[in-house]
């Protein structure tokens, strides 16, 4: 019996750690068959396992950060300085157009929130973010996460959003003292509820196993267009209602899951080239203070520009005034109904018909008056 | 004075490492494959720590320490992802195996055995990973990507080759 454990040492202590990591491999799985493999929150002891390898990493993965920033502050900041003044210039004159876009939306978004607080719908918006570097990925191609340099000192949680102004990244997945994995939207594990903008069909976005984004559970749909704009719905509970997500690249028939369309989205932050990213830390139902300032600036300058056009147009040559007075008697007969007071409120008044039949308004008696079974009358008219 | 006489090639070519190296060597590995893809995403290809695997235990040629040292840095690897741990854990480890035991047999300071051990350990490894995702994990999404692999294993090779002669200078002969 020693012998046979003495010649067959090495493959006896390859099949043993084989055989404890399938079983270690087993019982991480998640037990419910719909759930993808790894989309669940580890176990306490694999939590300690990751702590451990996250404890060894990061210290490095900060020093290497570090260094590196320090190189690329002394080249932003002396030495690749030869295209500033343009660049000034062309930013200040996207401050100009943007500012005049905002003006022009900002009616319509006062509209909105008017509508939105009529109905009691409960908006939400962004209150607090944390900026974060980021210090690492997950070094290989297969799983789609990096490291940042934030942590829940920091205030960062489990399953908060995670963004850069381009668009959604993805959600923090595992946090510790002074750094936090993020799970990006293209791993395979990944998803978010999303809003097609253009046909406001609701749709869930994933991640593939070769990093791209793609929405699978929608059925063929006209309304569906190549370069539709994706944002999130907000019905995750992850991430916040209205952020850009990407745009639709290709649809096409999925093969192996008919009647479904595979929708593939163009992600519009880059995901392989993060830098610094915002984690959203805070929501809320009132709008943050910066934004109601704009908000009231914004409108401010849109009632300015009204007056404006209004003091224009009593200038400019105008119309003849009407024959009949809006609010005489003669006008209110013309019309039917409204509101009394207000000029061309109701519908206007039909005209007497030219030969009158029994379906013109007036000619049957009212069906108070009609008796089952009783002989047909004669047509009546008004003339 | 006793004089040394060997009886194989496993006891010629047999070779140890300080403990330094033994546990930095992996780690800088795998810290400059954190850090590459965030300079330059397709050096996601690479993977370093199997290169790490190949070479310790090559040199070692004992299969038990390479079956240790491919799981340990595997393990490491999975951590680092959003995978459960294992799945780099059960490739590494037996591409540990076979590398140590293949080492028996062949030359291994020979560059065109290295070369061609380092192209197919990466392949082996791409298939051990899509076994472990497709019949373990039943993650039937994984897909293969032939091409891809073909394209990762050739890096490797190429990056492998100046890697081991580095490395080939902190052998101590047993």
């Amino acid at each position: 019996m020693d012998s046979f454990f003495v010649r067959f040492k090495n493959p006896l202590v390859l099949i043993a750690i084989m055989v404890v990591q399938v079983v270690a491999l087993a019982l991480q799985v998640p037990h419910t068959s719909g759930d993808l493999p790894g989309a669940h929150a580890d176990g306490r002891k694999v939590s300690l396992l990751r702590y451990w390898t996250v404890a060894i990493v990061s210290p490095f993965e900060r020093a290497t950060h570090g260094s590196g920033l320090g190189v690329r502050h002394l080249w932003s900041n002396y030495i690749a300085l030869r295209h500033t003044h343009e660049e000034n210039l062309e930013l200040q004159q996207e401050i100009v157009r943007l500012r005049q876009e905002q003006e022009s939306l900002a009616e319509d978004a006062a509209q909105g929130r008017r509508l939105q607080a009529l109905l009691g719908f409960q908006q939400q918006y962004i209150s607090a973010t944390v900026a974060a570097q980021v210090i690492g990925t997950s070094g290989t191609d297969r799983s789609s996460m990096i490291s940042i340099d934030k942590g829940y000192k920091d205030g960062l949680k489990s399953d908060q959003a995670v963004m850069t102004p381009d668009g959604v990244v993805g959600k923090v997945r595992d946090v510790w003292a002074h750094t936090a994995q993020v799970l990006l939207l293209n791993d395979a594990t990944s998803g978010a509820g999303v809003v097609l903008s253009a046909s406001r069909i609701r749709g869930i976005v994933r991640g593939t196993a070769n990093g791209q984004l793609q929405i699978d559970n929608l059925t063929s749909d006209s309304r569906i267009k190549v370069g539709d704009q994706v944002v999130t719905s907000g019905g995750d509970q992850v991430f916040p209602r209205g952020l850009p997500v990407g745009a639709i690249t290709s649809i096409a028939p999925d093969t192996q899951h008919q009647p479904y369309t595979l929708i593939a989205i163009k992600p519009y932050a880059n995901l392989s080239r993060l830098d610094e990213v915002l984690v959203v830390t805070g929501m809320s139902n009132v709008m943050p203070l910066a934004a109601q300032k704009d908000a009231a600036q914004a409108e401010a300058a849109e009632q300015e520009s009204q007056r404006a056009a209004d003091l224009l147009a009593d200038k400019l040559p105008s119309l003849p005034p009407s024959s009949t007075v809006p609010n005489s008697p003669e006008a209110s007969q013309n019309n039917v109904g409204g509101v009394a007071g207000i000029p061309n409120s109701g519908l206007p008044r039909p005209k007497p018909p030219l030969h009158p039949d029994r379906y013109t308004p007036g000619a049957a008696p009212p069906a108070s008056d009609l008796q089952p079974g009783a002989p047909k009358q004669p047509l009546t008219t008004n003339h | 004075m006793p004089e040394h006489s060997y009886t194989s090639r496993q006891e010629l070519d047999q070779y140890r490492f300080h403990p330094v190296v033994t546990v930095l060597a992996p780690l800088a590995c795998i810290l400059v494959q954190v850090e590459a893809p965030r300079l330059w995403p397709p050096l996601a290809l690479l993977d370093l720590p199997l290169l790490a695997v190949i070479f310790f235990a090559l040199s070692r040629r004992s299969p038990i320490a390479g079956t240790v040292t491919g799981t340990v840095i595997g393990l490491f690897q999975d951590g680092l992802t959003n995978h459960p741990f294992g799945i780099f854990g059960i490739a590494k480890g037996f591409i540990g195996y076979c590398a140590a035991s293949i080492g028996f047999a062949i030359d291994a300071e020979n560059p065109i055995n290295r070369a061609s051990m380092v192209f197919a350990f990466s392949l082996l490894q791409s298939v051990l990973l899509y076994t472990i995702q497709h019949w373990l994990l039943g993650d039937h999404s994984f897909p293969m990507m032939p091409l891809r692999q073909l394209i990762a294993a050739a890096a490797n090779t190429a990056v492998a080759l100046p890697l081991f002669y580095m490395l080939d200078r902190f052998r101590i002969r047993e």
